[in-house]
């Protein structure tokens, strides 16, 4: 039936064999379409466009206290860059970042282990995590600043609350969604303990802890931030979020639009450089997408 | 005969499910001699992997002995290498070199330029010097299966383990691979235990053939070949009698569609 059906159909179609387009079985793109591939082209160009509608709608608006126009922020921007403030408050926030951060990769990292090493590990862990993953870190403020004082203690203890649940999670599937023919090949070559946890389970389960880490980062940025608006100033150097806050009391708008643009900066810089270039070494690389 | 290298003896063996603690095999015993290529054959469900599984030290028999050059198996180990169905059973984050060099490190077989130069070979053998830089996933199923099977080989380990490694792979991949197996054992005559489900591959690879039944699995028959499907005295050709063996006293009623299923 089907070989009938086709002889059939083809003397009404046009002859394909011969024509001008079977002949360019491969043509070059144009400049155009080669330009429009390319990612962080197109992506320039919508930042492009939502910087000429943001100073397009503040000229419209024309008040500058409400909402300061692209080039006054960036002006605030520079001004705050040369002053030296900006720097040392992005500094301040990402040296409180990081402590929050490795040590709740470290807290991470020690429940995991506990949790792949016995049943009842593994029950404690899933208990907290689905416990403490939904609560926002800064829910706990009020209490970290009754137990810490204000001060670094406090923004530490709520980073580390912010860090450790996504990033115990994730590695924690990850490690037992270990495929359980890697789990006896490893066995196989006679590896055991620390050494079977370090060249076969971190590495299998690696797409889904740096997914935890990427989590674990950005929840962790947000939630300094805001614990910096809450309260401020911390032993004598604020940081980005204290830089916003301090900016809005004194009515000096565009610093405060500077002050967030500096936060996403930090943001995209991160996301981008750091954890872009991680996987393209290694879950790209290994082709493991989580 | 000298002493058997592999001597499995009233093997029964039990493993938990959920709900359920099943017998797999049912005192089973065979014996693999050196340069064997011993096939483990029979339906789903005979317990030939887990046979497998135990010979390669995961799993402890419920009763009697499996001995690996007269000591006790007590726990997996390079002296008895695995090559698996599944294809990720390489390493992805290696690449095929690394794969082979670090499961000689690894175990402690060899180090550094030793073991470099060992994994060089076997990927030669199995002809992928080409690809000996390129991590798994940029590989076709039966070029991992390769590396596995190279990687296997380059441990020279005293038994190489097989579990249905064929099985995943398109009907040519699979026959290709199968003339491989054959030549790669020709030129080293390693001692093999291979399971599989398929009558004509277990023909072709084996040179002993160790029938199963399913349910628990308990031996049937040992039968010998040499690579081709030959009649017998009475005229039988060995798959049909393999296939009577296997299906006539418990598959009456579709003894068709039970060979297309099984031969495939």
């Amino acid at each position: 039936m089907l070989p009938e059906a086709v002889s059939i159909s083809l003397p009404g179609q046009p002859a394909p064999v011969g024509s001008a387009e079977a002949d360019a079985v491969e043509r070059p793109l144009s400049l155009m379409e080669k330009l429009y591939n390319i990612g962080a082209l197109r992506k320039a160009l919508v930042l492009l466009a939502l910087a000429g509608v943001w100073q397009a709608y503040a000229l419209h608006l024309g008040n500058p206290l409400l909402f300061p126009s692209f080039t006054e922020t960036l002006a605030a921007l520079v001004d705050g860059v040369r002053s030296g403030v900006l720097p040392q408050r992005a500094l301040a926030s990402i040296e409180v970042l990081l402590l929050g951060y490795a040590g709740g990769i470290v807290l991470a990292a020690l429940g995991t282990a506990l949790a792949i090493g016995s049943r009842i590990g593994n029950d404690v862990l899933e208990t907290l995590t689905a416990m403490f993953n939904p609560l926002p870190a800064i829910a706990l403020l009020p209490l970290a600043l009754l137990w810490f004082g204000l001060g670094q203690g406090s923004l530490i203890f709520v980073l580390v609350h912010s860090v450790l649940w996504p990033v115990a999670l994730s590695t924690h599937s990850g490690f037992k969604g270990v495929s359980n023919t890697l789990r006896m090949v490893g066995r196989n070559y006679g590896l055991s303990g620390l050494r079977y946890v370090t060249a076969i389970l971190i590495p299998a389960a690696f797409p889904s802890i740096l997914a935890g880490l990427k989590n674990g980062w950005a929840f962790a940025w947000r939630t300094l931030i805001a614990a910096e608006l809450v309260f401020g100033v911390s032993s004598g150097a604020g940081g980005l979020g204290w830089f916003i806050y301090e900016n809005k009391n004194q009515l000096e708008i565009p610093a405060v639009f500077s002050g967030l643009l500096t936060v996403i900066l930090i943001g995209l810089a991160v996301e981008n450089l750091v954890f872009r270039t991680l996987e393209a070494r290694t879950v790209h690389r290994w082709g493991m997408h989580a | 005969m000298s002493e058997p290298l592999l001597d499995v003896r009233n093997v029964t063996l039990r493993y938990k499910t959920r709900e359920r603690l099943v017998t797999a095999t049912h005192q089973v015993s065979f014996q693999v001699h050196a340069g064997d290529r011993f096939i483990l054959l029979g339906p789903s469900g005979c317990g030939k992997s887990t046979l497998l599984k135990a010979v390669g030290g995961y799993l402890k028999p419920a009763a009697g002995q499996i001995r690996l050059h007269g000591s006790p198996i007590a726990a997996p180990g390079p002296d008895r290498m695995m090559v698996f169905q599944e294809f990720d059973q390489l390493l992805p984050w290696k690449t095929v070199r690394e794969n082979v060099v670090f499961a000689l490190e690894a175990s402690g077989r060899l180090k550094g330029r030793a073991a470099d130069e060992k994994a060089r070979h076997y990927i030669d053998k199995v002809g992928l010097t080409r690809f000996a830089d390129s991590h798994p996933h940029t590989l076709s199923g039966g070029m991992k299966q390769r590396v596995a099977i190279a990687r296997g080989m380059a441990m020279e380990p005293d038994i190489l383990l097989m579990d249905e490694p064929f099985a995943a792979l398109d009907a040519l991949t699979r026959q290709q691979m199968q003339d491989e197996l054959l030549r790669l054992w020709e030129d080293t005559r390693f001692t093999v235990l291979f399971v599989t489900h398929s009558i004509s591959e277990a023909i072709r690879l084996g040179n002993r053939i160790l029938l199963l039944s399913a349910h628990p699995g308990q031996v049937r028959e040992l039968l010998e070949s040499d690579g081709i499907d030959r009649p017998d005295a009475h005229g039988e050709l060995l798959s049909a009698r393999i296939h009577r063996q296997l299906f006539a006293a418990d598959a009456p009623s579709h003894p068709a569609a039970e060979e297309a299923r099984h031969v495939a």
